[in-house]
């Protein structure tokens, strides 16, 4: 284990997870004004549309796939039935699909970023970043996929990289897991960290914005201009209300 | 029952001259800023015209507002719930800002610093989006006043529903002005649309609002508004929207397109509703019924009821005697003149119109006929079916009734008073024969063609002062120098709200106004010329602190 392996598998992923969790937390207290996706469908509705549901739809099956690839350990997936020839399947097969569509959808997006002039021209170098660093991980994996996987013996990832991110969660790191996993495995991953490092300060953070309340809510909301006040007036702040005979209040509360 | 305030507006037709004056005020106010150029909170439209944005009424196509499903409920009509979500990638149905138009400006430097030519220097238009060169196509009243509508104005949605003759003949025929600003509705596709839960409806006022930091950009409220009155800030990437001009409003003064109306044509006012109603009323099989639906949700401020249920619900003595003063339901409930615009949407807008008499009028007055004589302007309406068929197709899903009632009232007002202003006898059969009494068909003409400025704004003030008043005196011990020590030191004692008792007063614009007197009328003391000793600094005697000394007679 050398010092090198301990940068890069070990402080590198701590700091970039601490960066990630505080910076969300601090942007999301001090700027949600910022918080938002930035479309840019009102200025271009003709290659995003293609694009933007191909890439968004593409990546959700392949953090699917991540999730059940590095965060379920093998035994489990085993004692479930799926064996190693039809994880491998499954992961071929689906992951290409996933790849596929987030591949396609991500070059459409960029050729527009490029060529339509109003969406280049609100291009933040943040953007440009974040784009870099989001299309070297997606390569990258791609790469160490079509070369280890389906053109190579295959690689078992299981047995290397997942274990190393569980003992980060852990808090038992073990970078000596890592020092052997092939080239671009480890490309991706260490792309993937920094992107992970840069992401609350890019749009990335509408991620988290993901609307799922909107299954529950009820359609029309109402809300008071003043928490306590209003309509609302009825409920006075602790210590505020109105002197009122006992038993009128008692009759009046709804 | 569950009644619930709502500020609404009235717009009488009849008075728009087509000035713009509202717009630009109002764009001065609220949209000059960057990513909402081609934004218009209110816009005038020419109609016959495709509006702003164009064809902005074809739901066909654009999928905005309510739509009664085969079992009697309603859905928004661009999709229940889980096809909102799975579509938030790319919302199929939202316009892009060409639907609108591509905002420019013009290169005014070359005027000036062009260098000594032969030919005169010209300030090309440069797009705003991009900065380049740009050839003007659209804007948002590209049709004005008919202009072009030989090409366009067959894309008018309304029209295109009705017949070829119609179509080859409205410009002959009539033309009128249409002021748009946010409807506000009772029942708002936008706010059911907002994925984010970011847009609400103020229970105290029911002003629609989007919530700036709680929007996600998601752009379904922009689809799903039926009338495109939620807008998509290109650059902040948060939506924006009319805001009824709640800083004003909550002072008790009207909006600032109202405030400038030229033609005074703008009413606001309080209308009590039952909130429990609404989504029976909205969901009507007929859409011919969805106007007395709406009516129906409408509560009576005089119904001592209805009173009691909104004391219990926290309503003030002030605002139920607004609702009870309030232009806006003499208009849509007494004299029952105001029409919702495009009430099949199912939204139950709050801005209501009163239709144009103006072009029925016109074409009696082209004919050498008296444009004011009540017969032959009850048989022009039953006989002008042009303007009548398109004024029903804006103002109540294509039913005439309610709009030949509307305009027979008006026409009934127009020569009923001109009997009294010509000093004639009064002939009591005009009001009759609309179902009035000559003495409503004179408060309706106060009302609308007098339209004094305290009667067509009737807007209660904000309840802000008990809560935070009290906050205020929360602690009496923080005066000057007293074990509280937290009050008002001499440098701030100096300033422009003077030395009061209590907390230092926050600065803004309504306790400015309090403090020093400039439009807050409760700091008025009810003698002129007298001073309020509540706002008495304490220092030296004002003007008017004693009475004028008597002057000859005895006092």
């Amino acid at each position: 284990m050398n010092p090198l392996d301990i940068l890069l598998w070990v402080a590198f992923p701590y700091a970039a997870a601490g960066v990630f969790i505080v910076g969300h937390l601090l942007r999301y207290r001090f700027d949600q004004f910022g918080w938002t996706s930035r479309s840019s469908q009102t200025y271009e509705n003709k290659w995003l549309r293609w694009g933007s549901p191909m890439f968004h739809y593409g990546i959700l099956m392949v953090f699917g796939g991540h999730i059940v690839g590095l965060f379920i350990p093998k035994p489990w997936l085993e004692f479930f039935g799926v064996t190693e020839h039809i994880y491998h399947l499954g992961a071929t097969w689906l992951g290409s699909v996933a790849a596929v569509l987030t591949i396609a959808g991500l070059v459409i997006l960029l050729i527009r970023r490029r060529l339509v002039a109003r969406v280049k021209l609100v291009t933040t170098v943040m953007d440009k970043v974040m784009y870099l660093f989001l299309a070297g991980t997606i390569a990258f994996g791609t790469t160490a996929t079509v070369l280890y996987q389906v053109l190579g013996a295959g690689y078992d990832y299981r047995g290397s990289i997942s274990p190393w991110i569980r003992s980060l969660y852990g808090f038992q790191p073990d970078p000596s897991l890592m020092s052997d996993v092939p080239f671009f495995f480890q490309l991706h991953v260490l792309c993937a960290t920094s992107l992970f490092l840069l992401w609350p300060f890019t749009r990335l953070v509408h991620v988290f914005s993901a609307p799922l309340g909107y299954f529950v809510r009820p359609y029309i909301v109402y809300r008071s201009r003043d928490g306590h006040r209003g309509a609302g007036a009825v409920k006075a702040r602790r210590g505020w209300e109105k002197s009122e005979l006992p038993r009128e209040k008692a009759g009046s509360r709804r | 029952m569950r009644v619930m305030a709502q500020m609404s507006m009235i717009m009488n037709l009849d008075k728009c001259i087509g000035c713009h004056t509202c717009s630009v005020t109002c764009k001065q106010v609220w949209t000059n800023r960057t990513g909402v150029e081609y934004v218009w909170f209110n816009n005038v439209e020419t109609k016959p015209g495709v509006g702003y944005p164009r064809r902005y009424e074809d739901q066909e196509k654009w999928k905005g507002g309510w739509q009664r499903n085969k079992r009697g409920r309603l859905k928004l009509r661009s999709g229940g719930r889980i096809k909102r979500l799975a579509t938030i990638f790319n919302n199929p149905d939202l316009p892009v800002i060409d639907d609108y138009y591509e905002p420019w400006t013009y290169d005014y430097d070359m005027l000036t610093k062009a260098p000594l030519s032969t030919e005169s220097p010209v300030a090309r238009p440069k797009s705003l989006l991009t900065g380049q060169n740009m050839d003007i196509k659209w804007s948002g009243n590209w049709d004005d006043n008919l202009g072009g509508s030989q090409e366009t104005a067959a894309d008018d949605p309304i029209l295109a529903t009705m017949s070829e003759h119609v179509k080859m003949e409205f410009e002959n025929t009539f033309m009128f002005y249409l002021p748009r600003i946010c409807e506000h509705c009772l029942n708002p596709a936008c706010v059911a649309a907002c994925p984010s839960g970011a847009m609400y409806k103020r229970e105290e006022d029911g002003i629609v609002l989007v919530d700036e930091d709680g929007c996600r950009g998601w752009r379904m409220c922009v689809s799903a508004c039926p009338y495109k009155k939620v807008y998509f800030n290109h650059k902040t990437g948060k939506a924006e929207k009319c805001t009824l001009c709640y800083p004003l409003i909550e002072q008790g003064k009207p909006t600032i397109c109202s405030e400038t109306c030229v033609g005074r044509l703008r009413y606001l006012g309080l209308m009590l509703y039952d909130a429990d109603a609404v989504l029976a009323q909205a969901s009507v099989e007929n859409e011919h019924d969805l106007l007395d639906a709406q009516r129906a949700c409408f509560l009576d401020p005089f119904d001592p009821e209805i009173i009691a249920a909104a004391k219990a619900e926290g309503m003030e003595d002030d605002w139920i005697l607004a609702a009870q003063n309030s232009p806006i339901y003499k208009l849509i409930s007494e004299y029952k003149v105001a029409l919702p615009l495009h009430p099949e949407y199912r939204t139950m807008p709050m801005v209501w119109y009163i239709p144009p008499l103006s072009p029925v009028v016109d074409v009696i007055s082209t004919t050498n006929n008296d444009g004011e004589d009540a017969r032959t302007l009850f048989a022009a309406i039953d006989k002008l079916r042009i303007p009548v068929e398109y004024l029903a197709g804006l103002f109540s899903a294509g039913d005439v009734v309610p709009v030949e009632s509307s305009l027979r009232k008006l026409a009934a007002m127009r020569s009923y008073m001109r009997d009294i202003n010509l000093g004639r006898d009064r002939d009591e059969t005009i009001p009759e024969a609309v179902g009035m009494t000559g003495t409503e068909i004179e408060a309706m003409y106060r009302l609308l063609a007098i339209a004094k400025y305290e009667d067509r704004y009737v807007i209660p003030k904000a309840h802000v002062e008990t809560a935070r008043e009290l906050e205020e005196l929360a602690c009496s011990l923080d005066t000057d120098g007293g074990p509280g020590m937290g009050g008002p030191t001499a440098a701030t004692a100096a300033g422009p709200y003077g030395k009061t008792p209590g907390m230092p007063l926050n600065a803004t614009v309504d306790n400015y106004n309090e403090m020093v007197g400039k439009g807050g009328e409760r700091t008025k003391p009810t003698t002129p010329g007298r001073v309020n000793l509540l706002n008495w600094t304490g220092t030296g005697v004002p003007d008017g602190m004693f009475p004028p000394k008597a002057s000859g007679s005895p006092a």
